[in-house]
């Protein structure tokens, strides 16, 4: 068990030191934020004072090295845009994420559980035709033409919903909510919808695909033959265990939606880590890009180390390989 | 536990309703970007500067013909050409009680000139400050300098007693990490107070009672939503939930002119489209081989086929004016004698070429960003096509503004795209600085393709330091002449600003995009 566990932990650390090279060497490429930084009169003494003053005259490597050092003590550089420090630029924006992807998780969930065991039941039914074609819409559409559809139809023509923002928030001091106010709850309802949609569909297609295999199993079979409620069968026995690869899945898409919230966050101009990665991007405020790519990569090798480590604990075949 | 949790919940839906009527009177706008901090020394973004403009008077301001006017300073007279002395209006008070004195504005300028302060160039010209009285002070300069008050509008006075509260005194700086009190919080004199400030959601300003001026507005509130997307943009308006945007994407002038309770509004801007050209020896395009552009007859050839009636025809959509030098009419300097385009004319561009030898024409580069200018890319697109006419093979390449820029800095283009607002102080002094001049330390910054002309450098250097305003607009005319006679720039129009708005709101629109909600009415 130590054994695997030291073997994991190298290739995390591995991992996590090509994902700073590629975040760092890529953005050096993106664009030179000295050409934003300055103003529309600029000297080129002003220019050449500020490439020294951000420490983009040195050499790539020296660049690099300092970086990671820097990340090293928890310092992962000041935004050239906000002037702010990006570890706490990052963890003021974590909690709308985070929010929203909590919203998107539930949703997809609670609809697309129950959506798989109606069509795991009745295969070739009506609703379960209409279900399996909808989602395939839905999944087959690009994320902001659903946000966009959403905002025409409930926020321009209906006027039910905001078109964009968090609504009015609440300040708990270490996390602003939008859970607590109307506003802040009708403006989760259309990018939550628009982020859950595609794991909505994934849900939904898992459940009724375990459903349909664990009902053809032989106990499943014994079980109505000895004459146990439907409600029974149905419930204890065939969605417990369709339900157990839908844990794991949920956990890692988690992961997904954090890291891919950006397009969402994007039409919504919900003000969360997605967006703050966006702007960054135009500006180009290489700080924030590079730690947000490291915080991404850390976020994935971590779920994937605990999501091994869950199997191997699990699956003593594993153990003593 | 749980009673807690409903009291807290009735607590948060009374607020929520007494908030709500008074939003009648609250203009909410919405731009593409954010603000980027409440520090007026801690970033240079014009869009900012305009915001912050919301909180914060400067000694001199621009009055609704783009004038400058007194503001917190009542008078000014130069005492000797370096050494300015400017009168302060009295019983002036910061949005937090203090009053508004001699001391604030020493420690401001101070604040602006410390080598620590990201846009200390927009005062660059200052070397001290010193105060004689409670109410007089005297800025002291490098040397004769015309431009000071042009640069003054852009210094916004903060309260010194406040910054040395909140350890604020040094300004914010991105490259030392030093974060400030001031960056999130600002306390000015201004029309409107800053009542909170969420980075990439939103900015509320509640209206300053005890503005020391008459107000010319009859909101209760502002509110700021910044909103990227351009289709979200437009359909938070459409929907009611916002009373302005700007700018209003130009593909969506018509549909939201078209809708019922909205109008768009649109004047040329401030800001000049033109293309630069490269002065090296040889072109990036075909290396090895002089550069054909050093001749003026081809630059002049270039000028006379773009059609510029279609561009502004067809990819402006009218909305554009058509024009001949760098600045807009607005701006000093500017001379309706120069402001004329070369002719659009195959013919003569054909024997222009041809008695410059290049009777086949050439292969050239051109440049441009997609996502800088309105219709940036399409423009180059339809340049290219008119000059193939005249046998000039432009290799277009249009790429983002993250990436184009810098590119441009470095020299890397041949021709290229630029746009030119002369802001923040709307003088043409500003394109002879960073456009005309040699490259060389303090001049020619935006001029990286070895453009050099030594009448323009002579002009340029004299007009720095010429008081007299009729001899230094001269100097500016003559530097403009010979740009036009020369051909060193190839101007192609003004672009305009269109922002969308409800009926209800009233609020002038000003060249050099600046939102002043201190004029808007709304009913």
């Amino acid at each position: 068990m130590i054994r695997i566990l030291s073997v994991r932990l190298l290739q995390a650390i591995f991992v996590m030191v090509a994902v700073t090279a590629i975040a760092f060497l890529m953005f050096r490429f993106v664009g030179d934020p000295v050409a934003t930084m300055v103003r529309e009169g600029a000297s080129q003494a002003e220019k050449d004072a500020l490439r020294v003053a951000l420490g983009l005259d040195r050499p790539l490597l020296i660049q690099y090295l300092e970086f990671v050092g820097r990340a090293l003590h928890g310092n992962l550089g000041t935004s050239f845009r906000y002037q702010e420090p990006v570890a706490s630029l990052l963890l003021t924006r974590l909690p709308a994420t985070l929010e929203l992807v909590m919203v998107a998780t539930f949703l997809s969930l609670f609809i697309g559980i129950p959506m798989g065991i109606v069509c795991a039941l009745k295969p070739n039914g009506f609703l379960s035709r209409l279900i399996q074609s909808l989602t395939l819409v839905g999944i087959s559409m690009p994320t902001f033409v659903t946000g966009l559809l959403l905002i025409l139809v409930f926020a321009v023509t209906l006027r039910w919903l905001p078109s964009s923002g968090r609504g009015e928030l609440v300040d708990l001091g270490f996390w602003k909510t939008g859970f607590l106010t109307a506003s802040g709850l009708k403006s989760l309802i259309l990018p939550s919808i628009t982020l859950a949609l595609f794991q909505l569909t994934l849900i939904m297609r898992l459940v009724r695909s375990e459903m349909i295999d664990v009902l053809s199993s032989d106990y499943v079979r014994f079980a109505f033959a000895r004459g146990l409620p439907r409600r029974y069968i149905y419930g204890r026995l065939a969605l417990r265990n369709a339900l157990m690869p839908v844990v794991t899945v949920t956990g890692l898409q988690i992961g997904q939606l954090i890291a891919f919230a950006i397009v969402t966050e994007t039409v919504f101009q919900w003000p969360g880590m997605g967006l703050l990665f966006t702007n960054a991007v135009g500006y180009p405020d290489i700080p924030v890009l590079a730690a947000y790519l490291l915080f991404v990569g850390f976020l994935f090798v971590l779920i994937n180390m605990i999501v091994d480590m869950l199997y191997a604990f699990i699956d003593p075949r594993l153990r003593t390989k | 536990m749980r009673k807690c949790a409903r009291a807290l919940l009735a607590g948060l839906a009374m607020v929520v309703s007494v908030t709500a009527p008074s939003l009648a009177q609250t203009l909410r706008w919405s731009s593409a970007g954010d603000v980027i901090s409440y520090d007026p020394n801690a970033q240079v973004d014009s869009f900012t500067q305009s915001v912050q403009n919301m909180v914060f008077d400067g000694l001199v301001r621009r009055n609704k013909d783009m004038a400058i006017e007194p503001a917190l300073a009542t008078s000014w007279e130069i005492v000797s050409p370096t050494r300015w002395r400017f009168h302060l209006r009295q019983g002036v008070k910061f949005h937090e009680g203090q009053p508004f004195n001699a001391d604030d504005v020493v420690a401001t300028i101070q604040r602006q000139i410390d080598p620590g302060a990201r846009n200390k160039e927009n005062l660059s010209a200052v070397t001290g400050v010193e105060k004689v009285d409670d109410y007089t002070v005297d800025l002291t300069l490098r040397g004769p300098y015309p431009l000071l008050l042009n640069d003054l509008v852009a210094i916004y006075m903060m309260s010194k007693p406040w910054m040395a509260e909140h350890n604020a005194l040094k300004p914010g700086n991105a490259s030392t990490g030093v974060v400030t009190y001031a960056s999130n919080h600002a306390n000015g004199t201004g029309a409107f107070k800053l009542v909170s400030y969420e980075p990439d959601s939103r900015s509320v300003f509640a209206v300053n009672k005890d503005w020391w001026d008459k107000p010319q507005h009859n909101l209760t509130g502002v509110e700021f939503r910044p909103i990227a997307s351009n289709a979200t943009r437009v359909a938070a308006l459409l929907s009611g939930e916002l009373d302005m945007i700007a700018p209003v994407p130009l593909q969506d002038i018509d549909r939201v002119g078209n809708t019922p309770g909205l109008k768009v509004v649109e004047n040329p801007s401030l800001r000049e489209i033109f293309l630069g050209f490269s002065f090296r020896p040889e072109l990036h395009a075909a290396p090895g081989k002089p550069n054909p552009l050093l001749n003026v007859k081809v630059r002049q050839a270039l000028w006379h086929a773009v059609d510029l009636t279609t561009i502004q025809k067809r990819l402006m959509r009218g909305k554009s004016r058509t024009s001949g030098m760098l600045v807009a009419p607005q701006v000093t300097g500017y001379d309706k004698s120069i402001d004329v385009p070369l002719d659009y004319d195959v013919a003569k561009a054909k024997s222009l070429l041809a008695e410059a030898g290049y009777p086949d024409g050439f292969k050239v580069g051109l440049a441009c960003s997609n996502d800088r200018y309105i219709a940036d890319e399409q423009i180059c697109l339809a340049i290219a096509s008119m000059w193939a006419k005249i046998g000039v093979l432009a290799d277009v390449n249009v790429e983002s503004k993250t990436t184009y820029f810098p590119r441009m800095d470095k020299g890397d283009l041949d021709i290229y795209m630029l746009g030119w607002a002369s802001l923040p102080p709307m003088d043409g002094y500003s394109v002879l600085q960073a456009l005309l001049a040699t490259n060389d330390g303090n001049y020619g910054g935006s001029n990286p393709n070895g453009l050099s002309d030594a009448k323009i450098d002579e002009l340029a250097r004299s007009a720095s330091t010429e008081l007299d305003e009729a001899k230094r607009v001269d100097m500016l005319k003559a530097a403009f002449k010979v740009t036009h006679d020369e051909a060193l720039y190839l101007p192609l129009h003004q672009q305009p600003v269109a922002w969308a708005m409800s009926d209800k709101v009233d609020m002038p629109q000003f060249p050099d995009e600046y939102v002043r909600p201190w004029f808007a009415h709304m009913n």
